[in-house]
């Protein structure tokens, strides 16, 4: 029978191909931004599941509010990658060294 | 049964959407089978009967972010087999680093199933009632969380107007219509009466 550890499984192995998608592809910051989604996504996934496993719907109020900060991160995230695209004309982000820091 | 088909269904696909969507070659790609995972877990999120989450996932990623993601990998004129160059170099140190996370996070699960630190786990009781998720999440959004759900709008504006104030740039040389202008233009100022000799023309 499908239990709580079977949603804890597959949302934990999400969550490790969102981290590996963020080491493998350095380069590509947009795929970088897909992989943030992805472990977004298995923390909702999380929330959702043991929600529903304790009958206590605050896992998922929280999980909407993860679902807010991850739309308003997307955005950002897209935005500076645009104006920095347009200052360099690329998108490797392993040697962004612009402001020196 | 059908329940735990429409599991192992759902779960399988999302994880080999979410595999696809980081090793593809083509960014485009990429972002539709983000869409395909995003879709699997709304499907995973209705069977254990969030319905409210599930589509609001849907809503939320499929129709803005997974489009926004689409837009920007589209408008870009960019080299992405250039992209690709780190990922062999990579993959040794991010297989192992994701070992490492998968067998730690494994083994938390474990020690949890073989009984785990009681710190205070709820009984499991509590269930919603009558109401249906919707109705439910509703009535606790409104009432005891209405300044969270508040603030959260508030993080949304925040994220537009900084989106808004990132990518907009003066351009120089575009003639617009400076409307201001136009409406504090009155005839008098704007016409002239004139009447020129014969033989000779008006200067403007």
């Amino acid at each position: 029978m499908i239990g709580i550890t079977h949603y804890v499984i597959v949302s934990t192995i999400l969550f490790v191909l969102g981290v590996l998608g963020i080491i493998l592809n350095r380069k590509n910051v947009i795929i970088m931004l897909m992989s943030i989604e992805l472990i977004l996504l298995s923390v909702n996934l999380n929330l959702v599941a043991f929600s529903a496993f304790l009958g206590d719907l605050v896992g998922q109020i929280f999980a909407m509010f993860v679902l807010t900060v991850a739309a308003g991160e997307a955005a950002i995230g897209l935005a500076i990658l645009v104006i920095y695209f347009r200052g360099r004309g690329t998108i490797a982000v392993d040697d962004v060294n612009r402001m020196k820091g | 049964m059908i329940q735990a088909f429409a599991f192992y269904l759902f779960a399988t696909l999302m994880l080999f959407s979410g595999a696809v969507t980081i090793f593809s070659r083509n960014p485009v790609h990429s972002v539709l089978w983000l869409i395909l995972a995003f879709f699997n877990a709304a499907g995973l999120m209705v069977l254990v009967g969030a319905e409210f989450i599930a589509m609001l996932l849907v809503i939320v990623y499929v129709g803005a972010v997974a489009v926004l993601f689409l837009f920007v990998v589209m408008m870009l004129d960019i080299d992405f087999a250039e992209l690709r160059a780190g990922f062999v170099r990579n993959f040794p140190l991010g297989l192992l680093l994701a070992v490492v996370l998968f067998v730690e996070l494994f083994v938390g699960l474990v020690v949890d199933n073989a009984g785990g630190l009681a710190i205070g786990k709820t009984s499991g009781a509590a269930a919603q009632g009558a109401l249906s998720n919707t109705e439910a999440i509703g009535a606790l959004l409104y009432t005891r969380y209405l300044f969270l759900f508040e603030a959260a709008g508030v993080i949304l504006l925040v994220a537009m107007i900084g989106a808004i104030v990132l990518t907009h740039r003066q351009r120089s040389g575009v003639r617009g219509q400076n409307v201001a202008k136009q409406n504090a233009r009155r005839p008098d100022e704007a016409t002239v009466n004139m009447q020129p000799e014969i033989g000779k023309g008006v200067s403007l």
